[in-house]
């Protein structure tokens, strides 16, 4: 066997053991890197108790109640399975919006209604020319979701 | 003194020249005819390699700018905004051809680096260091770009989400090579990377599959991917100004990659040629 092989097999060998470590890493960070908790986990327990965390999820359709002082809102963030009650008083980005993506920093207040600090909107993966997001739901790109 | 100390370097260079001179010819540009007979070294000479690379930059240079402005006027004047981002959205005909030269940088330098440690290919060092610069700016602008875009969008510059850590661990590893085979202390002869440095560059090609993937394993802010091997969801009538965009931008990054190629040559043949003049003196 050439040098040459050995060292081919050798980067090869090595680079297969990077990768694998690098899978197991993003795997294990699973949890740990999500930037964002989805309603089904925070229902299902999975943060509570009143700690600082991120909520993200669709604003739910005809949910956004604005209250009384003018400032306040209160919507419904869901994520298909299960829906959580948020409340913010503040101003919101221009795409915040009913049934688009937004992410929420605050903490579960004990009657189960999340209270925000801050709020972000997501943008989802679509684009495209404004007269056509007025077509009916099958004419549009793949949404991809 | 200090004359004395500039010949004991001065005789320290010429020897370390005579011990390599056997082994590594190619940096005094002597070409062997041996290298003829491998493919892989054909063009290890840099004369032949010259040859191409010297009439292709211009051309390069020429279709890369014709098709970013072409990309940037479509993009520009001609397509309309997003139904929802509105105006905002055209920053994407600049930030996705960033992020895939930033990210196709790295790739291609991971590949010089295993070229270097496998078959040490003469040009492959040459083509890393090359590489590096313009594959960190262009990852700089990606950052920059999406930073501007964030802020009317998601309504914040920055965000420690998945996607944003690791495309700013792109930047930090493009700074650690280039900060790696810089100056002069421990560099091999001849451009050629030194084996920790082609290690490196292999290593952190870890970080590309991180970056892509980043959107689909962790929730993220940033949005899933819109052009996949299923399609786009970014619709035909927005998406043409980015294709021309992405080739314009290519082409430029593989004009600047060859000038500066042709660069460190350049300068390999002024130190080669002042190493033999110190020969001939001694």
């Amino acid at each position: 066997m050439k040098a040459k092989h050995q060292r081919l097999i050798l980067a090869l060998v090595a680079l297969g053991g990077v990768a694998g470590a690098g899978v197991l890493a993003a795997s294990a960070l699973r949890d740990e890197a999500a930037y964002f908790r989805t309603p089904v986990e925070v229902q299902g327990g999975k943060a509570g108790g009143g700690e600082a965390m991120r909520l993200g999820g669709m604003v739910a359709k005809g949910s956004i109640v604005r209250q009384s002082d003018g400032l306040t809102i209160r919507f419904v963030a869901t994520d298909g399975k299960a829906s959580v009650p948020v409340e913010y008083r503040g101003i919101v980005p221009d795409l915040f919006g009913e049934e688009s993506g937004m992410v929420a920093d605050g903490r579960m207040r004990a009657d189960g209604v999340f209270v925000a600090d801050r709020i972000l909107a997501k943008h989802d993966e679509r684009y495209m020319p404004p007269q056509m997001s007025e077509m009916p739901k099958n004419m549009k790109a793949p949404a991809g979701v | 003194m200090d004359a004395a100390r500039g010949m004991t370097s001065l005789r320290a260079a010429v020897t370390a020249v005579r011990r390599v001179r056997g082994a590594n010819r190619w940096t005094l540009l002597s070409g062997s005819p041996k290298d003829d007979a491998k493919p892989m070294h054909a063009y290890a000479n840099p004369t032949r390699f010259l040859a191409i690379v010297k009439p292709l930059t211009p051309w390069l240079l020429g279709a890369g700018l014709f098709f970013v402005l072409g990309g940037a006027f479509g993009g520009l004047a001609m397509v309309p905004g997003d139904y929802k981002q509105g105006e905002t959205a055209r920053i994407l005909y600049v930030h996705v051809p960033s992020a895939w030269l930033g990210m196709g940088g790295w790739t291609s330098l991971a590949i010089a680096g295993l070229v270097q440690l496998v078959w040490r290919h003469p040009l492959s060092g040459i083509a890393a260091r090359a590489i590096a610069v313009p594959g960190m700016l262009f990852t700089a602008l990606c950052l920059a770009t999406g930073s501007i875009w964030g802020r009317p969008t998601w309504g914040t510059w920055w965000e420690w989400d998945g996607r944003m850590t690791s495309m700013l661990v792109l930047l930090f590893l493009y700074a650690g090579f280039i900060a790696l085979t810089s100056g002069d202390d421990g560099q091999p002869q001849g451009g050629s990377l030194s084996r920790g440095a082609a290690i490196y560059a292999l290593v952190g090609a870890i970080n590309i599959p991180i970056i892509n993937r980043s959107v689909v394993w962790w929730n993220s802010l940033h949005q899933g991917p819109s052009i996949t091997l299923r399609g786009s969801s970014i619709d035909g009538a927005l998406l043409w100004p980015l294709g021309l965009t992405l080739f314009g931008f290519s082409l430029l990054f593989g004009a600047i990659v060859l000038m500066r190629m042709r660069r460190i040559l350049a300068d390999n043949r002024v130190s080669a040629r002042l190493r033999r003049l110190a020969d001939e003196e001694d």
